[in-house]
């Protein structure tokens, strides 16, 4: 699927993620506010198979899951950073929320088209003719973004198992 | 080939490796899962319920109640009552009411050096006292270590604190991680390992180092880790246990290093966090004028026996000065009843302190004392962020039991180190 890059900083923090003021509401009003402190228009703008690019540290802060459900909610392909703070990294991973790292993103801008494919490791960036590598991820990471995060794939893994001891 | 951290070694053996390298991802099992009541069987039962699933292995499961205890809420009876009828229905190792889980977990012997562990809490990092790797997940990982007894990791980079020299008298474990916070800052680790080293460290009691290992999470590491030696061994056999082959647990010298920070333990003066942050940090004399309303000793970090003895060291023959509320809420019933019996409880009581539960108490905003609105408190536990003990507008600093018993007894925020000299005089 074809999205836009949306470019953020360095140090993009839980808070700005997951608005402390909208915690108590559903995922969906919480999505609504993400990132709003930095770019207003960005829950509004995203859609489905766009890709958040940032610098280094994204989602430091306190160890809330919404931070990374609301960009899952929003439908964001993946986000790709030079580094990711480590329980965000987790929760992400944990929520199916494709994370990669990249050591250098060089020429990536704003608003630009773009393909993630979180298997191979790559990001396209069709006008720019041009493919990003980044860092790949292991395999029982992938299995696990595969089936869409943590609970899914442990569904899937005890049924298949129920599957063979029927068999 | 190059040598492996202390982190790696107990990471790569539950992998079922050789070796593994920092950055790279393994799955591996783990050797015991803590949960409590707060993030416990009110958050993972449902996830059990929908994938179907039963515990991996109910004797490497240990649910400790400490965050409702002693349920005085409407909602925290009814957390209770579910918890306590979860452990019967599931059949794992069950605590209740016996102190905070961090505390209670090594004294009932679960732990063991070289132990791969999670534990449903955010301080989760105590384990690493003991030489176990531990470190805090959510409720729906949680929910999946239960169900398969296993977790994926990212094999970290480990960050070596070291502490050169001695701690002089009335400096403790606390003021060393409130000095590292304000040095490092709140996220000093970013994920990585923490091990503590160094001449200071290794003089500490075990106690002690659970303080150290405890607030590797203010520092936003995974773990904090510290080689098990004869001391770890004299405890654990102490408490009934065997430390096992802990002779291989530590870091080789020619293992990769994040980086290697050293402080000078001999130059630590206590400190104080002023409010909202562990980062706050300084000397205690920097802290001013500041007067208190509660004094708060109390938390998994800051209220087991040496804590309540250094407290005791400087109330004895003193009163908690007019107007200043004293709170003490041993650690675990195990302390408070060797307290008991040492005679630290009386003198304590004698200062007027009001004994709480062994819980966590108003650490976690719980209970009937949580802090009103503008309340200056000085307490002995981990964290100061703003409005987690209670009212948005109170004010909580951060220090050693013995100054916050030396603040309780003067009044306002004072270095504990004239009163011990007075005490021991
Ligand atoms: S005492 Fe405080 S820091 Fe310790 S487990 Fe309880 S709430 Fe957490």
């Amino acid at each position: 699927m074809t999205g836009r890059i949306f470019l953020f900083g360095d140090d993009i923090d839980t808070d700005q993620l997951a608005p402390g003021q909208y915690m108590r509401g559903g995922i969906a009003d919480l999505a609504a506010h993400c990132l709003e402190g930095v770019r207003p228009d960005f829950a509004a703008a995203v859609k489905p198979g766009d890709v958040v690019v940032a610098g280094r540290n994204f989602g430091m802060g306190s160890s809330r899951e919404q931070a990374a459900e609301a960009l899952r909610h929003l439908g964001v392909a993946g986000v790709v950073a030079r580094s990711f703070a480590g329980i965000f990294y987790r929760n992400a991973i944990n929520l199916g929320l494709p994370v990669l790292t990249a050591a250098d993103l060089p020429g990536v801008t704003d608003g630009e088209a773009c393909q993630l494919d979180v298997d191979a490791g790559v990001l396209h960036l069709p006008d720019q003719e041009q493919t990003v590598r980044l860092d790949p991820l292991p395999d029982n990471l992938k299995a696990l973004l595969a089936d869409g995060g943590l609970v899914p794939h442990l569904k899937k893994r005890f049924a298949a198992e129920e599957e063979d001891r029927r068999s | 080939m190059m040598g492996m951290t202390l982190a790696q070694k107990i990471i790569a053996r539950a992998a079922g490796r050789d070796n593994v390298t920092p950055g790279e991802v393994v799955t591996a099992r783990v050797d015991l899962a803590m949960i409590h009541d707060s993030g416990g069987p009110r958050r993972v039962e449902p996830i059990l319920k929908e994938l179907g699933a039963g515990l991996f292995d109910k004797d490497k499961v240990v649910l400790i109640s400490d965050h409702f205890v002693p349920g005085e809420t409407d909602e925290g009876a009814r957390i209770l009552a579910l918890t306590r009828q979860w452990a019967k229905e599931r059949g794992v190792a069950f605590h209740d009411g016996e102190g905070i889980c961090h505390v209670v977990l090594p004294e009932k012997g679960h732990l063991k050096p070289g132990m791969f562990v999670v534990g449903g809490d955010s301080h989760s990092p105590t384990g690493g006292a003991f030489g176990a790797y531990m470190f805090g997940i959510g409720a729906t990982e949680m929910a999946g270590v239960l169900a398969t007894g296993e977790i994926w990791i990212k094999v970290p980079e480990t960050i070596l604190i070291e502490w050169q020299g001695r701690l002089g008298p009335g400096v403790t474990a606390k003021d060393m991680m409130l000095a590292a916070c304000a040095r490092l800052g709140m996220d000093g680790g970013q994920y990585q390992a923490i091990e503590y080293a160094g001449e200071a460290v290794r003089a500490l009691s075990m106690q002690e180092r659970m303080t150290l290992s405890n607030m590797a999470a203010e520092l936003g590491a995974q773990a904090g880790l510290i080689a098990p030696d004869e001391t770890t061994a004299a405890w654990l056999a102490d408490m009934g246990g065997n430390a096992g082959d802990w002779r291989r647990l530590f870091t080789d010298a020619d293992a990769p290093l994040m980086a290697h920070h050293v402080f000078d333990a001999t130059a630590l003066q206590p400190q104080a966090a002023a409010p909202h942050s562990p980062a706050n940090s300084a000397p205690v004399d920097e802290a001013g004028n500041v007067a208190v309303d509660v004094a708060y000793i109390g938390a998994c970090t800051g209220a087991k026996l040496e804590d309540l003895k250094a407290a005791a060291a400087i109330l004895k023959g003193r009163k908690a000065a007019a107007g200043v509320e004293l709170l003490v809420a041993p650690a675990s019933k195990a302390d408070q009843d060797r307290a008991q019996d040492e005679g630290i409880m009386a003198i304590l009581e004698e200062a007027g302190a009001r004994i709480l539960p062994n819980a966590c108490g108003i650490c976690a905003g719980y209970g009937t004392h949580r802090l009103g609105e503008n309340v200056t408190c000085i307490s002995s536990t981990a964290r100061n962020f703003k409005g987690r003990m209670g009212a948005a507008s109170s004010k909580v600093w951060l220090a050693s039991p013995y100054t916050v018993a030396a603040s309780a007894g003067a009044g306002r925020i004072t270095d504990p180190r004239a009163m011990l000299g007075e005490a021991s005089a």
